[in-house]
């Protein structure tokens, strides 16, 4: 050690030193062998996926939203189109600072917290470079407003689009349905290609059922994108497919006249043409502006609508369940006749009530002092009940259900709409099935005053009805008449379809219910001669009924002045015009509107009058 | 007839280069891999012509002062080192105070009619110095001389990694290192200066490095984990490459690079560039002329006719390996995210000008030689 530190041997050092600078060099081989192998794997082990992702890369798929199809009525009139309305949206790729572009737009552009919220769950599941709306349908002081400012943000941008319009507001809402903004359920439910780029969905009634012909298809655009997603070019483009247009079987006209007749009454009414299931009208009131809902609802509108005692919300027609009362004792009287358990001189003397044989209980008439000796037609044209309460118990319960069954009650009619509730038919089974309780001789009673468990919805009451004025052919009602196709603007009409049929045994026996529901327009003693019967240029069957809301105890009476409006009795009415050649049928229900007679048959026959009348 | 021109020729230009001092083989393939840089510069910057008139004006400007210290004898250049060292410390210390801050770090000094990185003056300084200390004692290095070097390494790489460049620091660092390492440290000293790292390593990583730093390793690791935020540079870099295939995509038709989806292309990212242009073959051929530069530098380093020589050049090569090594690492996702330029294809003057200067000090190691001898 301390000879080398002495001798400085410039050979032995040169060689210490080349020895190293070899190394040095066979080391630096190695490493650049390293790097060597991974350009090997990354350029040709790995080409093909780095490859697919290059294109992937610089080739972005825009999606082309498709037009959402229009809806007419039966004569062209337009129920729902589609109307550019601007839109804020913001790019998130583009957009240094999200936070402070937010605080800033602010200044103009005034956006809710619900905005904003729906902004961020849109932004969570983007696909990359698309836009995401923050506020829809913008006025035109903030498009002004914005268009000045816009230069100061990068990533937001003003875009027309076209929104879903319901140029008639309220009109027809409960028939129409409408649509929304795709939230995280719908979103489940459809494809991610088809709704690439769609922002609405049909959240109720048509535009639901039907979302599919109205949707449309979507289009793609293969744009050449740089890194900072700025569009250099057009690859390649297919258009989107505008979604079909329908055609519905609704008319505009007499929609708005039985709208009308609602006034300020709660309810529903439903006309269908008995022929082919073509419904003609359904309304349920009150009606509410689904424009709301298209951008979005506020929370201050939408707690109103969801707080009004009314319920505008709710669709009556499809959903609401009430009990028929005495609108179902046509049925009971043709299969009274029908299974021979009456005829049609039998007679049954009313006095005001009904007694089972080993029952103390009284079960009353609408009329106190009774109706005296009622045969068949007497007992349909002044709606006796005890004759019904007889005729229940002589029936047994089994043969109504199956006969009321035959004429679809208690099931869903199957119209193309969202929301439709199957009502209920009484029967042994699903008493069984329901509180596991036998069924009792009292209940086949009240069921045969079509009151007790049994529920009908308005639609129902009307496509049965309809049944009954064809003598038992029962079609499955619907609102589409036909389907335009795009982009061969082609009607496919939508067949009418027979959901059911009864055979009569005998004609006359419906011939002879028939004509007591004529009795009850047109006879003098008719329940609803005195509200409709007179200077009426048409002959209509029909029959009144009222609904008991809440029940009232053995010893108390009914009196309507004393009830809060609230549990007063629902108001029904059925008919078909012209008795001799049914066109029409209608079911109209009056919430808490007191006697049939009264409130729901002036409506029903304002429709009537407004179809038959000046159609001809 | 031809065959008399040309030698004729050939021997003409090497009087040429004799006088000028220069190395012909080195020079040629350095002119082969400034020409190469502004083609690949070319494409990278996006067909933009000034930036490669810009980039080939420095070429020549760092080719002239290439020429220069190559003309310098080599005494004088030993004689000069600890003062070209000291003044880097000083100015290194300046920066600290009263430097510039651009992209986060304080690296700039304005001189007024100047604007530069002192710590590009250590990267030949540091190598420089220590080659002078250390070709005067007996080797390999004793204790005391390692302790010394080391000192004098660490005080400079030490202050910029604080400003923070790490890139730098590790350029700095590794070229002191190279020349202890040839001038025979044991083996048993740097093993146990390896297990010793690694054992600090876990506290280097906790007080040494920034958070960003840190940042760029983890991503290393797992860059999907962020694709759009740190871990994006890589992934679009290895896309490139990997799209790039055989043969590239061909010059200025990079559909990664010509679209702006590789940040920095020009600068320290134009390697990917350049792999999804010309491809693996493209790329081989790439690293075979530099690693003949390499080579090239290491063989006159052996050829040396005195230590400092010997130790100066050997160690500039090895640290110009260390560029292309860390750089290449780094864009085909091998090594972290640091600020390493491509030598002599990046854009960019400063690292142009610092490894010309080092060639320049090659250059004139080779004609010392060849004087004495």
């Amino acid at each position: 050690m301390l000879k080398r530190e002495q001798l400085k041997d410039d050979y032995l050092e040169n060689r210490l030193i080349r020895r190293r600078l070899v190394l040095a060099a066979v080391f630096s081989v190695l490493l650049l062998s390293v790097v060597l192998g991974r350009l090997y794997v990354l350029q040709i082990v790995e080409h093909e996926h780095f490859s697919t992702l290059s294109d992937s890369n610089r080739v972005r798929i825009k999606a082309l939203p498709p037009t959402r199809g229009l809806i007419y009525d039966r004569h062209g009139v337009v129920m729902a189109d589609n109307l550019p309305a601007y839109r804020l949206e913001i790019v998130r790729e583009q957009v240094p600072d999200l936070e402070s572009t937010l605080r800033q737009l602010k200044q103009y552009v005034d956006y809710s917290d619900q905005d904003l919220k729906r902004f961020q769950q849109s932004l969570a599941r983007r696909r990359p470079f698309e836009s995401i709306p923050l506020r829809l349908n913008l006025n035109d002081e903030e498009v002004a407003r914005m268009a000045v400012n816009l230069h100061q943000f990068e990533g937001v941008e003003i875009n027309a689009r076209l929104t879903r319009n319901y140029p008639h507001g309220a009109h027809a809402i409960h028939a129409l349905g409408y649509v929304g903004r795709i939230d995280e359920k719908d979103l489940r439910k459809v494809s991610e290609v088809d709704y690439a780029g769609t922002t609405h969905i049909g959240k109720l009634g048509l535009e639901k059922f039907y979302e599919n012909e109205l949707h449309g298809e979507v289009g793609l655009q293969q744009v050449e994108v740089n890194a900072r997603g700025r569009t250099l070019r057009v690859l390649s483009e297919t258009p989107p497919l505008q979604g079909n247009n329908l055609h519905l079987t609704i008319d505009s006209g007499l929609q708005k006249v039985a709208e009308e007749a609602f006034a300020e009454y709660t309810g529903a009414a439903v006309a269908i043409n008995p022929n082919n299931g073509e419904i003609l009208a359904l309304v349920s009131m009150p009606v509410f502006d689904p424009n709301l809902f298209v951008n979005g609802i506020s929370f201050a509108n939408y707690s109103a609508l969801l707080d009004s005692s009314r319920r505008p919300l709710f669709n009556r027609a499809l959903s609401g369940q009430y009990p028929p009362g005495s609108t179902s004792k046509p049925f009971y009287g043709l299969v009274g006749l029908e299974s021979a358990v009456t005829r049609k001189e039998q007679k049954k003397f009313c006095i005001g009530y009904y007694k089972l044989p080993n029952e103390p209980r009284r079960y009353r008439d609408w009329k106190k002092e009774g109706h005296g000796h009622m045969d068949l037609n007497n007992a349909i044209t002044q709606s006796c009940d005890v004759y019904f309460y007889d005729l229940a118990y002589r029936l047994g319960i089994d043969r109504m259900s199956a006969f009321l069954d035959k004429f679809g009650f208690g099931a869903k009619t199957g119209v193309d709409s969202t929301g439709e509730r199957s009502g209920l038919l009484p029967s042994r089974e699903w008493k069984r099935g329901h509180d596991g309780m036998p069924w009792f001789p009292g209940e086949t009673l009240i069921t045969g005053i079509g009151q007790g468990a049994f529920l009908v919805t308005p639609l129902q009451l009307a496509n049965s009805t309809a049944a009954f004025s064809q003598k038992g052919v029962r079609y499955q009602p619907r609102l589409v008449k036909s389907v335009e196709k795009i982009p061969e603007y082609e009607h496919i009409e939508i067949a009418s379809r027979i959901a059911g049929r009864y055979e009569l045994l005998k004609e006359a026996n419906w011939e002879h219910v028939h004509k007591a529901m004529i009795n009850v327009v047109h006879g003098l003693r008719g329940t609803a001669h005195r509200s409709i019967g007179r200077g009426i240029e048409y002959t209509v069957a029909g029959k009144t009924g009222t609904a008991q809301v809440f029940e009232v105890a053995q010893d108390e009476e009914y009196e309507e002045e004393k009830v809060i409006e609230k549990l007063r009795d629902h108001a029904l009415f059925i008919s078909y015009a012209p008795a001799e050649n049914p066109r029409i049928a209608v079911a109209v229900i009056v919430e808490n509107g007191g006697h049939g007679s009264s409130v729901a048959a002036p409506i029903a026959r304002r429709i009537m009058d407004a179809y038959l009348l000046e159609k001809s | 007839m031809s065959q008399v021109l040309d030698s004729d020729s050939v021997s003409y230009s090497r009087r040429i280069m004799d006088a000028l001092r220069l190395d012909p083989v080195m020079l040629s393939l350095l002119l082969i891999l400034a020409s190469f840089g502004s083609l690949v510069l070319y494409s990278a910057s996006g067909a933009d012509l000034d930036a490669v008139v810009r980039q080939m004006t420095r070429i020549v400007v760092a080719m002239l002062l290439l020429v220069a210290i190559a003309n310098i004898p080599l005494r004088m250049i030993r004689k000069f080192s600890i003062w070209l060292y000291i003044a880097g410390v000083a100015l290194l210390i300046a920066v600290m105070f009263f430097g510039e801050v651009g992209k986060g770090a304080q690296r700039w000094l304005n001189l007024g009619f100047i604007r530069f990185q002192p710590s590009e003056i250590l990267k030949l300084a540091v190598p420089m110095v220590v080659a002078a200390y250390l070709a005067n004692r007996v080797l390999p290095v004793g204790l005391k001389e390692l302790l010394v070097s080391a000192v004098l390494v660490a005080i400079p790489v030490l202050l910029i990694a604080r400003q923070p460049d790490l890139g730098t620091a590790i350029l700095v660092g590794s070229a002191g290192f190279f020349v202890l390492f040839l001038a025979g440290v044991r083996w048993r000293v740097m093993i146990s200066l390896g297990i010793l790292l690694s054992l600090m390593a876990p506290l280097l990583w906790k007080f040494a490095l920034h958070d960003y730093q840190r940042k760029r390793i983890l991503t290393l690791l797992d860059p999907e984990s962020d694709p759009l935020g740190s871990g994006y540079h890589i992934i679009q870099s290895k896309i490139a490459i990997g799209s790039g295939g055989v043969y590239g995509k061909g010059w200025l038709n990079g559909t990664q690079s010509q679209l702006d989806f590789i940040p920095e292309r020009s600068t320290d990212f134009i390697f990917s560039v350049f792999g999804e242009e010309f491809g693996f073959f493209g790329s081989v051929v790439l690293l075979l002329i530099y690693l003949a530069i390499i080579f090239r530098g290491l063989y006159i380093a052996a050829h040396s006719t005195e230590n400092f020589g010997r130790l100066l050049a050997g160690a500039l090569s090895l640290t110009f390996f260390v560029y292309l090594f860390v750089n290449t690492g780094m864009v085909t996702g091998m090594l972290p995210v640091v600020g390493v330029p491509l030598p002599l294809i990046s854009y960019g003057g400063t690292s142009m000008v610092t490894l010309m200067m080092g060639f320049g000090l090659i250059m004139s190691i080779r004609s010392a030689k060849r004087f004495l001898v």
